[in-house]
């Protein structure tokens, strides 16, 4: 039985090899490999079981997004921004849309703010979901993907009652939400979230009293707290650090300062203490739902009108807006200058930095049977990493 | 690591006789949400095809195509959107933005086909299964992405109104100009409506923009009387406006763009001093000389035009002022005479020349002219009122719509009295009932049919009523008779027959038919007949060579008469009767002299 592991950290340089001693091998994990978390993919170095030294590839999954928008009006966009994260379109439509309002100098009425709030919770909701299937599957456990990704599809259907989408909901849209919640929906949201939290604590009994997942998860990629602003790390990788870093708590926006929860952070920064406070994130969303739910105002405007689409036209100016995702800091940095279209659109996604720069040095010095596992534990998504 | 770690894994066992979550298709159905984004369904019949959905659409996957059973016409383009189901994205915009609301989406999501050309159809033409579903994603209330609205035009009180002839159109400023303006979706639907053909999408941008050098430009290019149409056109382009399309949350029809106010605001901003920098100068002359007769819209339409093709132009006109039917039939309040004047002086500074006083027939004669002009256009519109054609209508308190109009023009005395009977529904009877108000009289408006049916504009007609004017409909006149009592010789009486609506021929328009015993008497010091002009083509002799049919010369689709080098428009010609025909008779009767003088043509 594995006892508390000793913490190694990775050195920052990387090792010098000679591949052509015989002594390595090297072994791509990915762009197609159920342990990696899209399209990216690794190229280990592998010595034995231990893998000594890793390269990120990404651009398998490059749309060109960024480049895409300057070429369509300012709510032709509001479409295409949330494929920038699949899992998580809605982040996109929030910071692109609120981007939009603050350099137009749109106020948008107090219901579009509640819906937008529940609208993110669910979603978050929703990625953590599909998130914790993936941890347990890394480490050979696959009857929990089964279990929360039915519950995920339960708040997809949420979606789909709401926003008339499962995946691409679309819903917050510049100037405000495109519609009010449809009849009886409040009600399913409530009955939704009850059937989920009955879930979790199965999900908690299973997998995190599992000797299995202990063994294998604990002290595996711990993430030292000076990394945390040496990275740029945020969201669960950083408060599991003992960082207390929430962006709803930090900025305040939409109706979070009109919510009751305080972050949630850990000691350990490790993969099984990063799952835990994803876990109890996952109860903090379900909470704040109810808050939603019991707080939101019953009627009024949901949308502010705004100029004929077609022509509309934002004053010069540039802005960056952020919003605490499941990963960490999501943000839109827009310019404009002054026409009908953006100039220029820079996506900040948390996976950059966590996938691409993170992982690669964290993987070293780990067991090869483990490198999924740790690469879930960060929870990244490549499509936010390639805009 | 505790005991529990060991046991509590084998706690999944306890779900493993759960019923699963999944669907068996086709076994279980499993619909879309009532909102769900599923295939597109268009109400083809409330569809104006006007383009917006491909406009808005950011992956190019609709475009609109013709079809078969649909004819163009104001206000349909005959087009419909054709989605292509490799680009769409489901997101709905087009639904969104859809000025008509006919386009929608239903909850149907599930559609197998081996040959992928069928993921491109035209919603509401190709039947599909899910057409006139009535689930699925529609805009929902309070949520537009058009202004449904117009902006409100300020206007003068109708109290206050009817005590003077002052504009009642007060006109936008500069702001709601431009938030009118952008209510446009620039689909051009308009633009066939207009008879001449104005390129309303161009200067509406150009309000927009506030380059409105650039919209005068646009407007000049097919209308030389922007100040004139601006206030008085009858805008057939907002009947067509495919914003008017759609309904609101109320069911109202909404508002379609006010194309005239941003005409009339165009015109109004740049001063006369300026146009010469926005608008083209006349070419270098040609020596070809033609006579214009009659300087109406028409008339001065197409010496416009000619004069800027560098052709000399003189407009020959029977009365004191130019302008034709613009001065002397349309009151002072809705097209004031400045106004007018600074389209008029705008043709008249590119050189063309207009000699007043000068009557044809009288001081001049057809063939006179064709010695000294390389062409002419006789553009003599409707002069001659007809009469009321009941006994008694030579009465001498029974007068004419249109010359009361013309003498209110030239600041003569009406002399309508206090109680004033306006016969007819067309404009000139409304245009002769509000100026008797003003003149303080007391108005009754009879007309034979209903409201409905009246020729005259909606709102002409609303305006007049809101001024005080009372509507007798389904009124036939049958006599106007000597008064009797004090002042007799300064009143008479006027009869008539109310009426029922018979329809006489399915697919007609029902016809008045007299209730008997229901005969009207009332005394009026003046009765006006405004049911209408014919043309007075005395002047055209048998020697001319210009065939006449029906009292209008015969021509042809240039306006060309059948002798080669008379052209005719206007009023006299065009069955529409209103200002902007008879500009686009006169720009299209320019243009074929033009190719006539080039030899293009024989």
């Amino acid at each position: 039985m594995k006892k508390q592991a000793q913490h190694i950290v990775p050195p920052a340089e990387r090792a010098n090899l000679d591949l052509d001693s015989g002594k390595y091998l090297v072994m791509w994990q990915g762009p197609n490999h159920p342990g990696i978390t899209g399209n990216m993919s690794l190229r280990l170095v592998i010595e034995g079981d231990t893998v000594v030294d890793c390269e990120t590839h990404v651009g398998y999954l490059h749309r060109g997004f960024e480049k895409l928008m300057e070429r369509r009006l300012w709510m032709q966009n509001f479409p295409l921004v949330c494929r920038i994260a699949v899992p998580e379109p809605d982040f996109n439509e929030y910071c692109y849309a609120a981007a939009l309002e603050e350099l137009a100098g749109i106020q948008i009425p107090d219901k579009a703010v509640w819906l937008r709030t529940l609208s993110l919770e669910m979603i978050r909701l929703a990625s953590f979901l599909m998130w914790i299937g993936g941890q347990a599957g890394a480490f050979g456990h696959g009857t929990i993907g089964q279990w929360t990704v039915t519950m995920r599809d339960y708040v997809l259907d949420l979606f789909e009652e709401l926003t008339g989408g499962r995946i691409y909901h679309m819903f917050i849209i510049p100037g405000g939400v495109r519609g009010d919640v449809p009849p009886g929906f409040l009600k399913h949201v409530l009955e939704t979230m009850d059937i989920i939290q009955k879930n979790l604590d199965d999900v908690e009994l299973v997998m995190f009293h599992n000797v299995v997942y202990k063994m294998r998860a604990q002290g595996l990629g711990y993430i030292p707290p000076d990394w945390i602003d040496h990275y740029g790390i945020t969201g669960p990788n950083a408060r599991a650090a003992g960082v207390t870093r929430d962006l709803r708590k930090d900025l305040g926006y939409l109706a979070y300062p009109r919510l009751d929860f305080q972050p949630i952070t850990g000691t350990v920064s490790d993969a099984y203490e990063r799952s835990r406070l994803r876990l109890a994130e996952m109860y903090q969303s379900i909470d704040l739902i109810r808050q939603i739910v019991a707080n939101m105002p019953s009627d009024g405007p949901f949308r502010e009108k705004l100029p004929n689409p077609l022509y509309w036209k934002i004053p010069a100016g540039e802005t960056y807006v952020a919003a605490e995702c499941t990963r960490g800091e999501y943000g839109f940095y827009v310019v404009s200058d002054g026409s009908d279209k953006p100039r220029r659109v820079a996506v900040r996604g948390p996976s950059y930095t966590h996938a691409v720069s993170v992982m690669e040095r964290l993987v070293r010095g780990v067991n090869i049977a483990d490198v999924a596992g740790l690469m879930v534990s960060l929870h990244t998504y490549p499509p936010e990493v390639e805009r | 690591m505790d005991i529990k770690d060991f046991i509590a894994p084998f706690a999944v066992w306890k779900r493993a006789f759960e019923k699963p979550f999944t669907v068996n298709k086709p076994i279980d159905e499993r619909p879309g949400a009532p909102r769900y984004r599923g295939f597109h369904i268009n109400d083809s019949a409330r569809c104006v095809g006007c383009g917006t959905c491909e406009a808005i659409c950011m992956n190019k996957a609709i475009d609109l195509v013709p079809v078969d059973a649909l004819k163009p016409d104001g206000g349909d383009s005959g087009l419909r959107p054709r989605v292509d189901y490799g680009r769409c994205c489901w997101c709905a915009l087009c639904v969104d933005i859809c000025p008509s609301g006919s386009l929608g989406m239903s909850n149907e999501y599930l559609w197998v086909d081996r040959d992928p050309e069928v993921f491109r159809y035209t919603p509401g033409v190709e039947a599909k299964p899910w057409d006139g579903a009535e689930l699925g994603y529609r805009r929902a209330d309070g949520y537009r992405l058009l202004e449904e609205e117009r902006v409100d035009m300020p206007e003068l009180d109708h109290h206050e109104a009817v005590k003077s002839f002052l504009e009642l159109v007060r006109g936008y400023s500069r702001q709601q100009a431009e938030k009118e303006a952008d209510r446009c979706v620039s689909c051009g639907v308009c633009v066939a409506s207009c008879p001449a053909h104005m390129d309303i999408p161009g200067y509406i941008r150009a309000v927009r923009e506030g380059d409105l050098e650039q919209g005068l430009r646009l407007l000049y290019e097919t209308n030389p009387f922007p100040e004139a149409c601006g206030r008085i056109c009858t805008h057939l382009c907002e009947a067509a406006c495919s914003i008017g399309s759609g309904r609101s949350a109320d069911g109202t029809p909404t508002d379609p763009v006010a194309i005239r106010w941003l005409k009339r605001y165009i015109a109004d901003q740049v001063e006369l001093a300026d146009y010469g920098k926005a608008l083209p100068r006349a070419e270098a002359p040609t020596g070809r000389k033609v006579a214009i007769i009659g300087a109406g819209p028409g008339g001065l339409a197409a010496a416009y035009y000619l004069a800027l093709l560098g052709h000399g132009v003189t407009v020959f006109e029977k009365d004191e002022a130019a302008g034709g039917m613009l001065r002397y039939g349309i009151p002072e309040y809705r097209l004031p005479y400045p106004a007018l004047d600074k389209d008029i002086a705008w043709i008249t500074s590119l050189g063309v020349r207009i000699r007043y006083g000068v009557a044809m027939g009288k001081d001049l004669t057809l063939v006179s002219l064709y010695g000294d002009y390389d062409a002419v256009f006789l553009s003599t519109g409707l002069t001659v009122a007809y009469k009321l054609d009941v006994p008694g209508d030579k009465h001498p308190r029974v007068l004419d719509g249109v010359a009361i109009l013309a003498a209110a023009t030239r600041g003569e005395p009406l002399g309508l009295g206090r109680k004033v009977a306006v016969v007819g529904g067309g404009n000139v009877a409304m245009d002769a009932a509000r100026t008797a108000l003003r003149s303080g009289a007391e108005v009754d408006i009879v007309y034979r049919r209903r409201e409905v049916d009246m020729p005259a504009d909606p709102e002409e007609i609303m305006e007049a009523k809101a001024e005080g004017a009372i509507l007798i409909p389904q009124a036939i006149p049958l006599e106007v008779k000597p008064a009797e009592g004090p002042d007799a010789a300064n009143k008479a009486t006027f009869v008539w027959n109310l009426a029922e609506m018979v329809q006489k021929e399915p697919g007609k328009r029902p016809v008045p038919e007299p209730i008997p015993g229901a005969v009207v008497e009332k005394t009026y010091d003046s009765i006006i007949a405004a049911i209408g002009q014919g043309p007075d083509l005395s002047y055209v002799a048998e020697g001319d060579g210009i065939e006449i049919r029906r009292y209008k010369p015969v021509i042809g689709p240039d306006g060309r008469t059948s002798r080669a080098t008379v052209f005719a428009g206007g009023d006299l010609t065009n069955d529409r009767k209103d200002a902007i025909s008879a500009i686009a008779d006169g720009h299209r009767a320019a243009l074929a002299m033009d190719r006539l003088f080039a030899g293009k043509e024989a």
